[in-house]
């Protein structure tokens, strides 16, 4: 297994570059939504869950069973 | 549908690359002169490597009916040695002599040392006394923005004119600056830093692709030249049409390219019958 530092220095980078992807993707959503109206989006539940999901994210106090409590959140 | 890259490292790649982008429509690929992945000692050294992108690399790209133009310079992580950099630099003019090298590049910033910013500035005018095109490279990652302002003030000091300066790997926070002054700009599409594909055509979604030159910068890291193609295809699959992703993706590198006249391939217009 890897330690700490391991983790970081391996995966830092490839993170990154999927929290951008992310960043992007709800950027492009609001733009959409600016320019055509929140209406058909607003409301879909999908939307909520990806809110509730970088909630869970943002959470420092997490515990590190993240992926599946994201997966829960996906999963009826 | 036709594509140049603008911005590929022959060297680094096998000929399958070149085989594959003549399949997928690439009619010409740029070659800036770069960093190998460790420290060159010999100005000697350089010069070969010149030699190579200039003269054997293009009868490469030919064996699969690809153009191939090319770049000299002193990258910006090797002009941190200032005397190594200073003698490479009076071997260059000859190059401008020959028939696919089309200006002084990729020069630019790495760590933004006082090295780096005065061999910049020597290239600069280099470019400028010569009357060559110019590729600027700016820093990857965290040194990026400040390096990327620091490549601003440099330029800003000097004669150069806007419409002959390249400057590559722009991102969401750097693209503003650079586009405003009258630069060409690049987005540098690779599988995890610098841009994606989806990132790239966001970008030409909010701020228009007036004076963009989108290139994957193929190398010897982990890199991909076909994410080039897959940003044509995100772009497509957005509703833009063929015209528009050749206005992007061949035209806009004819255009720049072309102020060059050894870069004689014309913008295309799809003319329906």
């Amino acid at each position: 297994m890897l330690s700490a530092p391991e983790v970081l220095n391996q995966y830092y980078l490839e993170t990154r570059c999927q929290l951008l992807e992310v960043a992007a993707t709800l950027d492009r959503l609001d733009l959409a939504m600016r320019r055509d109206g929140n209406e058909p989006v607003a409301s879909d539940p999908r939307l909520e869950r990806l809110r509730t999901t970088l909630d869970l994210l943002a959470d420092r106090q997490a515990t590190p069973d993240r992926a599946e409590r994201v997966l829960r959140l996906f999963s009826d | 549908m036709q594509i140049i890259q603008p911005h590929y490292h022959g060297i680094a790649r096998t000929a399958q690359d070149y085989e594959r982008m003549a399949m997928s429509g690439v009619v010409a690929v740029c070659e800036p002169a770069f960093w190998p992945g460790f420290e060159r000692r010999y100005p000697e050294t350089f010069i070969d490597y010149f030699r190579q992108i200039s003269e054997f690399e293009p009868t490469r790209a030919a064996g699969y009916g690809i153009r191939h133009f090319c770049w000299v310079a002193v990258n910006p992580k090797e002009a941190d040695d200032p005397d190594l950099s200073r003698a490479v630099l009076q071997h260059m003019p000859e190059f401008f002599q020959k028939p696919n090298v089309l200006g002084v590049g990729e020069t630019g910033l790495h760590k933004s040392t006082r090295n780096e910013c005065d061999i910049m500035e020597a290239q600069v005018q280099m470019a400028i006394d010569y009357d060559q095109l110019l590729l600027i490279h700016t820093p990857h990652l965290d040194d990026k923005l400040h390096g990327t302002k620091r490549i601003l003030e440099i330029l800003a000091g000097m004669p150069v004119d806007p419409a002959k300066v390249w400057i590559d790997h722009v991102e969401e926070h750097t693209i503003e600056a650079v586009r405003d002054r009258g630069y060409w700009f690049g987005f540098t599409l690779y599988p995890i830093t610098k841009c994606s594909p989806r990132r790239a055509v966001d970008m030409i979604e909010k701020y228009g692709s007036e004076r963009l030159l989108v290139n994957s910068s193929a190398d010897w890291g982990p890199s991909d030249p076909f994410l080039l193609q897959e940003c044509i295809l995100e772009f497509r699959r957005r509703g833009h049409t063929t015209q528009e992703a050749l206005e992007i993706f061949h035209n806009n590198p004819a255009r720049y390219l072309g102020q060059n006249p050894k870069f004689d391939i014309k913008p295309i217009q799809i003319v329906e019958a």
